[in-house]
């Protein structure tokens, strides 16, 4: 294994380095909070020459991202960072990202919609673009951050995937605390992401393209379904991935991981920072004597149902954490997938959600302890009290 | 900032080059976009790749699996075709540097889009990308009104026109608004070129062009385009109707080099901007008795005020 370094870095700028090691030819970003750093230290990176990257520093995040798509499709590799209102201004352009097959990576940070005005961490903006034809990997922590950047783009530029990638951390909680994180050497990173080698690209003058064609009812159908295999594709090559990147560095990602699940009665899924939380909280209720279990899912899209349903199929109840909401459905965006995931399981649990951490606010251990007893509970007695609640509501 | 062309425009040199836009696109006959198309990329010096705002040039010229254009070109959204080409450009900077594309490539980047997607909805990509300094040309093809989805009016719509959303009716007598002036606000941008042309005038399109493929950063030409459909117009007058546009001073031919202005035609006699208004349907209204008819003398004076402006302007050597 080539010998990385260890440092002391919050999220961002786990991001920022990963970021400065993949040396993207085009990085087109406007800074939002909480993902600011990340551009600020990219900046900076430019700035001193340590990247040959040309940074477009464009007036709106919708022009990022139409620049982003620009540049992708002209021929290079091309990254963006975005959180909430901005990644919901370009909520168009994900779109045509994902609809035009180019592989641009971008850190989304994770952080509330307005209204009322928040700057702090939830996922309604990524769940937001849950359709749009990105993929989505969330992090847990800095480490995590860092390890999907460098993993993105072999996903992204797999021929049989070509799809946009999201790689999403929670604002603040990851992408302003500092965190121990193991980084890869530059040139093994280097190495390890590899060349770019372009497909179709504008650029090349003698074979022109048409890019963004008008796609009527006699194509549009199979141009949305190729973006399906594509989104198929990708679980393969998230695997491959993360196996390669397993090799390098010891550190081994799936589409999820699980903690003391195998033999649990109750369990809890949730993504990004969260799941450290209740991974403490599991670890003391099991010297309680109460056979609790968690799953992280670390691949939103593409939704790994079969390999969730797999995983959780023997659990009397399962708890599903949502950190946004999706108003007027009855539960949040992860529940309804899980619970879909589960209902042709010859075997399924109760799934239960609940909605916390909304506009930034902490899941305290108490919380957490509260909320697995509460599954428990229902585990014992077979009555659910609320199959969607908000955990952490002031009366 | 900008660089004096090389070869001279003649259409003997013009003859020889090969068209960029191929015939059988699906535009309207007598619709001046692909006219102005034409024009433009024959200009051209250098290999081209353009992008191209959603509306009436785009829908009818890229229907898969079909594509007129025989350049790199690439549509993304609406409010965009600035963005995505600073992108383009910006990838082209970038892999040229790194010696991944030969040092000798010499392209150039053309953004089309009509009057919506530039003087609206656009504004602010086009913009940015003026401000961050991109070399490249952005052509807006102005007819006047949102012709693609069904000519609503834009803040490019004249003084009375009637639109779909700017209807004559019996107590509104159309569009109440002078259009905007663009040229204007992208000359306060302080870029190397702005221009103002007409396709029927092709000579002092395509020199203009020339000028701002040469230029070493943005350049922007606003170019009159005929829409029959909305303009209520016969297709067969698609150039003829631009004339007296021209001639009454409504549509001034004008560059801006470096902060300096320049009136590149000047009409040997001004015809009275009613010459231009009878043959559009969309200003019947107007030449009917009161009260709409006032907007005629509104619009003549409005007319001859920018022109002298205008005139003021260029004596003045600014």
């Amino acid at each position: 294994m080539p010998k990385g370094k260890v440092a002391g870095l919050t999220g961002n700028e786990a991001m920022a380095e990963a970021m400065r090691q993949i040396a993207p030819d085009v990085v087109a970003a406007y800074p939002i909070t909480p993902s600011t750093q990340v551009v600020e230290n990219f900046s900076q990176f430019v700035a001193d020459g340590k990247v040959p990257t040309n940074f477009v520093t464009t007036e709106s995040e919708h022009s990022a991202m139409s620049a982003c798509i620009g540049a992708a499709a002209a021929g290079g590799r091309v990254m963006t960072a975005t959180s909430s209102a901005g990644l919901a201004l370009m909520w168009e352009m994900l779109y045509v990202a994902s609809g035009l097959r180019l592989p641009i990576v971008m850190a989304t940070v994770n952080r509330a919609l307005s209204a009322p005005l928040n700057i702090h961490g939830d996922h309604s903006d990524s769940m937001g673009a849950r359709d749009s034809g990105w993929i989505q990997l969330y992090g847990e922590n800095a480490q995590e951050a860092y390890d999907n950047a460098l993993m993105a783009f072999g996903i992204a530029e797999d021929p049989a995937v070509r799809l946009p990638v999201m790689c999403c951390y929670d604002g603040f909680t990851i992408s302003h605390a500092i965190e121990r994180v193991e980084l890869l050497a530059d040139d093994a990173a280097k190495k390890f992401v590899g060349a770019y080698k372009p497909l179709l690209p504008m650029l090349d003058i003698k074979h022109p393209v048409t890019y963004g064609a008008v796609d009527l009812q006699d194509y549009y159908t199979e141009h949305k379904r190729q973006q399906v295999e594509g989104m198929a594709g990708a679980r393969g090559a998230i695997l491959r991935e993360a196996e390669r990147y397993a090799k390098l560095t010891g550190r081994s990602y799936g589409h999820f991981a699980t903690h003391r699940l195998e033999d649990a009665e109750v369990g809890v899924l949730s993504l990004s920072s969260s799941a450290g939380t209740m991974r403490e909280v599991i670890d003391e209720l099991r010297e309680q004597g109460i056979r609790a279990g968690g799953l992280k899912l670390r691949v939103f899209r593409p939704f790994p149902a079969a390999e969730l349903a797999a995983a959780l199929g023997h659990l009397k109840v399962l708890a599903v954490l949502d950190r946004a909401d999706s108003f007027g459905a009855f539960g949040g965006p992860v529940f309804h997938e899980v619970r879909s995931a589960l209902y042709d399981a010859p075997q399924r649990p109760r799934v239960v959600n609940y909605i916390y951490g909304l506009g930034g606010r902490d899941l305290s251990l108490e919380e957490g302890r509260q909320l697995l007893r509460r599954v428990k509970t229902i585990a014992d007695t077979g009555k659910v009290d609320s199959q969607y609640d908000y955990l952490q509501v002031r009366a | 900032m900008t660089t004096a062309t090389t070869t001279p425009l003649s259409l003997k040199e013009l003859s020889k080059k090969p068209e960029q836009l191929a015939g059988g696109h699906r535009l309207c006959a007598g619709c001046m976009h692909s006219v102005i198309v034409r024009q433009v990329l024959m200009a051209a010096e250098q290999p081209v790749l353009a992008s191209c705002a959603t509306g009436c040039l785009e829908v009818a010229t890229s229907i898969h699996p079909y594509s007129a254009w025989r350049i790199p070109w690439i549509h993304s959204a609406f409010e965009n075709a600035a963005a995505t080409a600073s992108g383009m450009e910006a990838m082209f900077v970038s892999l040229k540097k790194q010696g991944k594309l030969p040092a000798d490539a010499d392209y150039r980047f053309i953004a089309f889009g009509g009057d919506g997607g530039t003087y609206d909805i656009g504004l602010q990509s086009l913009s940015g990308a003026l401000e961050r300094g991109h070399r490249m040309l952005y052509v807006c093809c102005d007819n006047g009104a949102y012709m693609n989805t069904g000519i609503q009016r834009s803040s490019a719509t004249p003084l009375g026109a009637s639109t779909t959303t700017s209807p004559a009716g019996k107590v509104l007598p159309g569009k109440l608004q002078w259009r905007k002036d663009l040229a204007r606000i992208v000359a306060a941008h302080n870029i190397p070129y702005v221009a103002q042309a007409s396709p029927h005038n092709w000579l002092d399109l395509m020199k203009k062009v020339r000028k701002a493929l040469a230029a070493d950063g943005p350049s922007f030409i606003n170019v009159l385009s005929t829409c029959h459909r909305g303009w209520r117009s016969k297709p067969s007058q698609a150039v003829a109707i631009l004339r007296p546009a021209v001639d009454s001073c409504y549509w001034p031919l004008f560059e801006i080099e470096d902060g300096k202005l320049t009136i590149t035609y000047k009409p040997k006699a001004k015809v009275p901007v009613t010459e231009w208004l009878k043959l559009q349907g969309r200003f019947a209204h107007l030449f009917k008795p009161a009260p709409n008819e006032a907007m005629l003398t509104a619009f003549q004076e409005r007319v001859d005020f920018e022109w002298e402006r205008l005139l003021r302007q260029e004596s003045c050597g600014l």
